[in-house]
Parts: structure tokens; sequence; C-alpha cells
């Protein structure tokens, strides 16, 4: 009998070593797999253990963290969500993350490396640093004035500071509260169907996400085009433009919304907005100059961030005569984002320079010290010195004489440009009312912020849409709340 | 033959002088060492999740060791050979339980389970204290056979009458509190088997015809225990106790080859093993989904139901890695339901990693090694098969909840010994002990005879 006891105790030894072995196996050889698996649910747990670090607006978080006692213990609060949801965007745990909260993630959920005291310090203590701030560019004060002049209405507004190339205000209306999406509960479910059932797309952020078509406030680059190409030499000397224009090549008739722009100055064109000097204009520039000025001013580049990606603007460039003369009063393949636009005008307002626009002035530890501060971004210049005086002073003509009455500041030098972008089957569509613009205070040497606005869905008949009725007043509005001292 | 009784056998003389002596110190010192283990996890679970000792902490560290003390007087006063071992493990496996389960209480505030799992470990030690002082021989039990038989039948048969809990019905519910009687019947059915075939060894290896150069026992022998066996099997399949039934077909197929030394026995223990489970497995829908989730443990998350308790198992068990994550630290309460009882291993995988989960299979590989080593020194047949038995009876259950939490054979639910919730298990693993505690000291005064008394 006690050898068959030792077979049975071998036996057991050997049940012992098959239950080690594979012990090792699944803990060993097969642990990353198994943790990389998505439905392992411990590296979410890891990250929301912790509270996200804030976005932060003039100093003062735009967000917070709520503790829901829940696996995914912390939750995203947002201040003012709608206000500023076109900046942070959502940080869902069901949903993931946009915008700010999505290319800043690493630095808010405390996984970027450099947060750590030591370099491998978080792999070697199997911790994770707590979340750091993201500090925006964004003037709330601009924001709100963008938001409260776009409320009710379908459009979105964006300023940047022309020496600098800092976004001041990004709004997207309509908006929505980026909170109810935090969780992964009943909540988030209802609110992300009904954001994504709502036919008036309140996620999408128009300011930098959707091109429209600039219309006239394409002619800003049109005539910077043409008088850096010397196509024009002198703002009050006449364009020899037919009125209608007979677009090259066709038997399409090209006419314009206003009066008296048969053989007009550049100066009285640029005012009056006639399509049919502009449109002679670009195709007498031609279409390799055309483009190399649209490029400077940050046209045709697909990735472009700030430090989300902005949808990229374009000036199509295979184009024949009539359609180059279309695009160059900012129709046919003619596309441009709000900040795109923006960019125009800070370019006329800074001197011809064009600045890269950015969101983040700096990221820092939760406790304070600087990770990574905004440094100094590329330079281009969209056109001469001489044609960005030129410019200003054609855009100030508009708001001084012309259609952007509404945009004028007392106390300060204004330029802008209106537009009125046909778009839809046959120009069916409410035309999109677009306003460019910059603002200088007289006491100061520099243009302290250019404003772009667009708004979709103009009230009024349709022969009263245009950018300078209901676009201007909120440039205005933006464009005051920047200068306003203090 | 234990080495200690060896050499205390054949070195020395039968002198008088010669006395064997116990190592009760050996078994106080680890039983200190085992208290204070269980209080050291105890605390850590309290320091990683709050910063503190748990206030409980006094109270669990005097409660287990009063308990552990008790029960090492009862040994010392009655039990004064036996092996030290048995019980500084049961009581150290005992221990890291309820930390296990007190840690697992803090994700689960509405279900407390510690508390009761407290309770039933008094229970259990205090059968331990009962049957160390007793049982004073274990051959007594031998005369009980029958009886043991009757009881284990009627204990694996009652739950019948009551509902099925989550799929099984192999509780009964009385006063509040859940028992479930297939585990005391498995010690009876330990006892049983071990005195028949003790009794009827020659009749089964040498009687009856032979078929195929195999020498068969007469059904008059081999009728009986079969007959328990297949009664005892076939209730599991009824109640869907397969863990318990696998352990049972096991330890019937361990004690015949032990018993009659014939290979052949294991031969047709596994032919019908194999018949029975492809049975089983194609005609029984709950087994059929066991196995088809242990060959493919993350089908579930393929098809986007999320990931069912195997893969949640594997996946706290991949976490805790080598090292683990630390006692309080893990998230192996994402398994959900019978993470405190069928996967607790889960737990101890998750946070004491694969160096903890090692020491703890070892613990168990070590309880079952002084098993058969007391039954290797026993001389009487009845005791040798008794130990191999309740040894045999660890290691196959360790190995089927261990085996099925991590993915080595399909999952049947079942407590892992000591570790899991459960009053039952807890009560019969310290039956169990306690048996093997009396065996061992029965082991050594066979070996000095006269020695005591």
């Amino acid at each position: 009998m006690t050898r068959h006891i030792r077979h049975a105790a071998l036996f057991c030894a050997l049940l012992l070593v098959a239950l080690l072995v594979n012990a090792a196996r699944v803990q060993v050889l097969h642990a990353e797999d198994y943790e990389a698996n998505p439905a392992n649910r411990r590296a979410a747990i890891v990250r929301y253990q912790q509270p996200r670090g804030d976005i932060l607006v003039d100093g003062r978080p735009v967000t917070g963290s709520r503790d829901t006692g829940e696996h995914l213990r912390y939750e995203r609060t947002y201040r003012d969500g709608p206000l500023y949801a076109p900046v942070t965007g959502f940080a869902s745990q069901e949903y993931g993350t946009t915008l700010l909260e999505s290319t800043e993630d690493a630095v808010l959920s405390g996984a970027a490396p450099m947060l750590a005291p030591l370099p491998l310090w978080n792999e070697f203590t199997r911790s994770r640093s707590a979340g750091g701030d993201v500090l925006t560019t964004i003037d709330p004060r601009a924001q709100q004035a963008a938001y409260e002049g776009l409320r009710g209405r379908k459009g979105a507004v964006a300023a940047v500071e022309p020496s600098t190339g800092r976004i001041l205000a990004l709004v997207s209306m309509p908006s929505y509260d980026p909170e109810p999406l935090s969780g992964n509960g009943r909540t988030a479910r209802e609110a992300w169907a009904r954001l994504n059932a709502d036919p008036d797309r309140p996620m999408l952020n128009r300011a930098v996400q959707r091109t429209y078509p600039p219309g006239s406030t394409f002619k800003v680059v049109t005539a910077a085009a043409a008088l850096d190409a010397g196509t024009v030499k002198d703002l009050d000397e006449p364009t020899r433009s037919p009125d209608p224009y007979l677009l090259p090549g066709t038997t399409t008739r090209l006419v314009n919304g206003a009066g008296d722009c048969e053989d007009a100055t550049l100066r009285d064109a640029f005012v009056r907005s006639c399509n049919t000097v502009f449109a002679q204009l670009g195709v007498a520039t031609g279409v390799a100059r055309m483009r190399e000025t649209a490029e400077s001013f940050g046209f045709n580049d697909p990735d472009r961030r700030v430090p989300f990606r902005v949808a990229p603007s374009t000036f199509d460039t295979t184009v024949d005569a009539a359609q180059l003369a279309l695009s160059s009063i900012g129709q046919y393949n003619t596309r441009a984002t709000p900040l795109q636009m923006a960019t125009v005008a800070a370019a006329v307002a800074s001197g011809g320079q064009v600045r890269e626009p950015y969101l983040v002035e700096r990221t820092t530890r939760a406790g304070g010290g600087t990770v990574s501060a905004a440094g100094s971004r590329p330079v281009r210049r969209a056109m001469h010195p001489a044609t960005a005086m030129r410019m200003r002073e054609l855009m100030r003509g508009v708001v001084e004489d012309g259609t952007g009455g509404k945009a004028a500041i007392p106390g300060a030098v204004v330029g802008g440009k209106t537009g009125t972008a046909q778009h839809g089957l046959g120009n069916s569509g409410t035309p999109y009312a677009w306003f460019i613009s910059w603002a200088q205070r007289e006491d100061e040497m520099e243009p302290k912020v250019a404003v772009a606005v667009v708004v979709e869905d103009a009230e009024g008949s349709r022969g009263e849409i245009s950018g300078g009725g209901t676009a201007a007043p909120v440039a205005r509005a933006v464009m005051e709340a920047v200068l306003r001292p203090g | 033959m234990s080495k200690a009784g060896t050499t205390l056998a054949t070195a020395d003389p039968p002198a008088p002088a010669a006395r064997p002596t116990g190592r009760r110190g050996v078994e106080l010192a680890l039983i200190v060492l085992a208290v204070g283990l269980s209080v050291y996890g105890y605390c850590a679970v309290g320091f990683a999740r709050n910063g503190t000792v748990p206030p409980g902490a006094a109270g669990y560290g005097a409660g287990l060791g009063v308990l552990a003390l008790l029960a090492h007087l009862a040994v010392r006063w009655r039990a004064p050979l036996a092996d030290p071992l048995p019980l500084p493990i049961g009581v150290l496996l005992n221990g890291l339980g309820l930390v296990l389960i007190y840690r697992l209480d803090l994700e689960t505030p509405g279900d407390r389970a510690a508390p009761a799992q407290l309770i039933w470990s008094t229970l259990g030690v205090a059968l331990f204290i009962a049957v160390i002082l007793v049982l004073r021989d274990h051959r007594t039990l031998q005369r009980y056979a029958y009886l043991c038989v009757t009881a284990a039948l009627v204990l694996l048969t009652v739950p019948i009458l009551f509902p099925a809990v989550n799929g099984a019905r192999i509780w009964i519910r009385v006063a509040g509190f859940s028992i479930q009687p297939g585990e005391f019947a498995k010690v009876l059915l330990a006892v049983f088997f071990a005195a028949y075939l003790a009794a009827n060894r020659s009749a089964l290896t040498y009687a009856g015809r032979r078929v195929w150069g195999m020498q068969l026992p007469t059904g008059r022998v081999l009728g009986p225990i079969l007959a328990v066996w297949l009664v005892s099997v076939g209730v599991l399949v009824l109640e869907r106790d397969l863990g318990t039934s696998l352990l049972f077909f096991g330890l019937f197929v361990v004690l015949l080859y032990v018993a009659t030394g014939r290979t052949g026995w294991i031969a047709v223990g596994l032919l019908l093993a194999s018949l029975g489970a492809v049975a089983v497995g194609r005609l029984e829908p709950h087994v059929h989904h066991r196995i088809e989730t242990w060959l493919h443990p993350f089908a579930s998350i393929e098809a986007g139901e999320g990931p069912n308790q195997i893969a949640q198992s594997l996946f706290a068990f991949a976490e805790g890695g080598i090292l683990g994550s630390g006692l309080g630290l893990g998230h192996s309460v994402l398994i959900g339901f019978a993470v405190k009882s069928d996967f607790i291993l889960a737990t101890a995988g998750e946070e004491l990693g694969l160096a903890g989960l090692s020491a703890i299979f070892l613990l168990y590989g070590l309880l079952v090694e002084r098993g058969y080593r007391a039954g290797l020194a026993l001389r009487d047949p009845f005791g040798r098969l008794l130990a191999v038995g309740l040894a045999s009876l660890v290691a196959l259950q360790v190995f089927v909840i261990a085996g099925g939490v991590t993915g080595l054979i399909p999952l049947t639910g079942m407590a892992m010994p000591f570790l899991a919730q459960g009053g039952s298990s807890v009560v019969t693993n310290w039956a169990i002990v306690a048996l093997l505690v009396r065996l061992g000291d029965s082991a050594r005064r066979q070996a000095a005879p006269g020695a005591l008394r």
C-alpha cells in the first residue's frame, strides 16, 4: 500500500505543479495581453481615480471634478459649460474626450511623464501624478461678448490677438453643456443621444471645425494679392472693370449687389464690395499669385492645430479663369473657418505678418510649476508691409464710409469687411453673413484684436441680409470687450 | 513515514528515556507567526485604504489568536505527538481568508461577509477542538462507517427540497444562515470509503473473475461502494454541483487505487470520467456553457456582451503580475458576484501577485503533504486510507477551484478551502485539519508503541 500512497502523493504533486505553472502563465506570460484587453476596466479605473486637472480662463478654472464614489470615481464638471464648450470640449468616461480635453489629456489626467518629479518616477512607484492644469489664452470678456452676441442664432466667432496669435474668443452657436456627458450612466447616454440627434449639431465647433464660403470677406485676400503683385498700384486709380463682368470663357454674367461698380477704384470697390472688380482683379493677378497669398494667410494647410485640429480652409488652385474669378470673391471652392478669417484680419492689422493662432498659454503641474509654455510661434509674411498699410486703409473705409458702419467704436480705429456668402443648390440657402475686423485703441500703438463672425441663419428677408447688419454688431461687442481698459 | 518518527523509532532503543516528543513548541511558534501575518495583512488593507490601522485590528488579532491558542492547547492536551504543521496552516489560511473577505467588504458596503465568516471560523475551531477532545483514537470512526454514509446521503439529498441558489440546489437556509450540506458530506464519505475499502481490500483485489487479464472484484463487494458513489454523483448532478461530484469521483478513484494497488482501476476510472464528462458536457447546457467559456474566455467580449467572470478573473490575475498590486489596492471586485466565494483566489492573485499565490498554493501543498505523510506512517489500513482520502480531498478541491478560476480547467463552483466565504466549507475544513492532526498523533504513537499511557 505504501507504494501506491506514494503514487497518489505524486499525482497530487503534479496537480500542484500544474497550478503553479498555469498561474505563472496567466500572471506573467499573458499579463500584458490581458491588461491591454479593451474590456479590462482597470486602466480606466486608475485614470479616474484622481481628480482631473483644470482648464483655466484668465486664471479661473472653467472645469472641475466631482467625486462620485463610484468605480470610475471622478467625473468632470464645467462652469459656464456652453460658453466654453468650443474651447474645452468634453471629457466623458463613456465617450472619450474632445478639443482641449483631448489634446491636453495627458497633462489633465496626470499621465504625462513630464508631470513627474523625476524621470521614470511614476513607473518606479506605480503611481500617477496629480492632474496638471491648462491655462488658455481666452479672454473671458471677449468670449462672453461673442456668446451674448450670437445668442439665439447659429454661427461662430473667432477672435485673435494680431501681435501674438493668441486666441481670445472661440464661440460656436448653438452650444451645449458638456457636463452631462461626463459620466458613464444613463444621463450621459441620454445626453449623448440627444446631442447627436440634434439637427443643429451643437457639438460641432463651428469656429474651427467647419468651413464656410467666405464670400466678400475673401476680397481682403484678393486685394492684398493684387496690391502685392502690382496688378493695382494706386487705391484711387480706376480699375477698368466692366459691370456686369462676363466670366472668362463663359456666357455667365457676374453682377453686383450694390451699384456704381463699373470702372470703380479699388477703394470704392472694397467699400461697396464690388464682385465684378474683385473677380476681374483675381483673374488679372493670376492663380499663382492668388494661391501664394492665400496660402501665406493659412489656406490649404491640411494640418493646422491650435492645439486641436482646425479644419483646413481651401483656395482651389486647379481652376480655369471663370472659376478663379468666382474663387476670388470667396465663392466656388473657396472655404474658410471663422478662425482662418480672423487670421486674415489679424494679418492686415499686424503689418502683414501672420502669427499662427494658439489656445494654450501654459500647462502647469498641480502645484503650479510650469510644464510647458507657448513658445515663439512661426511667423509668416502674408503681404508686403506697404500693402498691409493700404489694406488697413481699405478696411477702415468699410467701417467709416461703407457696409461695416455698425462696427465702429468711439475712441478706436476699426477696420472691417462684410461678406454675404451664397450657398446651397442654386444659391437657395439662407446666405451666411460674415464680418471680419480688427480694432486699435487710438491711444495705443497696435491693434489689439482681430475678429471673424459668421452668422448662418441671419434673420430678416434675403435682401437685407448682410454681414454689416447682423455680424458686425457681434464683432463690435467682442472688440469693445477686448479694448475696454482694465 | 515521518522522518522524525523514523529516527525516533529506529535510532533510539526502546528505553524509557526515549519518549517521543511532540513538537508543540514549533507549533506554537508557527501559530504566533500565522496570527501575526494575518494581523499584518489586516493592517495592510487599512493602511492602503485609509492610511490608518483599521479600528478592529486589535480585536481581530485577539480573536484569531485566542481561537488558535485554544486549538493549540487542545492539541497539546489530547494529541501531544501530532504533526505541528496542519494547525498553523489552517490558522494562516483562515486568517488570510478573513483579511481578503474584509478587504472585499470595503468594496461592497451593503454586503458585509467578514463578520459571518468570523462566526463560522469560530464554530470551525470549536469543531476542531471537539474532534481533538472527543475522538481519542481515529479507529473509533471505522465503527461508524455506515452511519457516516447514511448521514452523507441524507445531507446530499436534503438540498433538493430547497430552492436553487444561482443555479445550484446545494443550499439549505436556516435562520438566515445558508448551509451547504454537501461540504460536510465529503468528510463523511471519505470516512466511509476508507472504512469500507480497508475492510474489503483483499476481496476487492483478489476475488472475482478475470476479464482481459484484469482481476475483477465480486459484485457483492464492489456493489455497495459503487452504489454509494453513483448515488452521490447522481444526486450532485441533479443539484448541478459538478465540482463536488468531480471531487467525489476523484476521491473514490484515488482510494480504490491505494487500497487495491491496481492500476486498472485508474484506467477504468478515467474511462468512466471521460464518458461522464462528454455526456454531461453534451447534454447539460449549464455544463456545456462552462466548457465553452473555458475554451473561449473572451468570446463574450468579442460578442459585445462585456467580460464574463472568467475573463474578469483572468484580468485580475494578470493585473497582479509577479508582486501584486498590494492588499486593498486591486480591483478584483469587478468580477462581481462570487468574488468572495468561488473567485476569492483572484483577489489573492491580484493583490499578492504570483509570489503570494504561489505561497498559498504551497501552503495547501504542505497541508496535503502532511496528510500523506501521516498516511505513510500509520500502520492500520483504515487510518492510512483516511489520511490519504482527506489529503486528496484538499488537493483535489484546491486543484478544481484554483484551476477553474485561472483558466486551467472548466470552472466548477467550489470553495477554496479556508480562504473562501462560506460557513459550511470553513467548518468542514477545520474538521479535516482536526482529523489530520489526530491521524498524525496516532502515526507517531503507532511508531513508538507504548510511548504514551
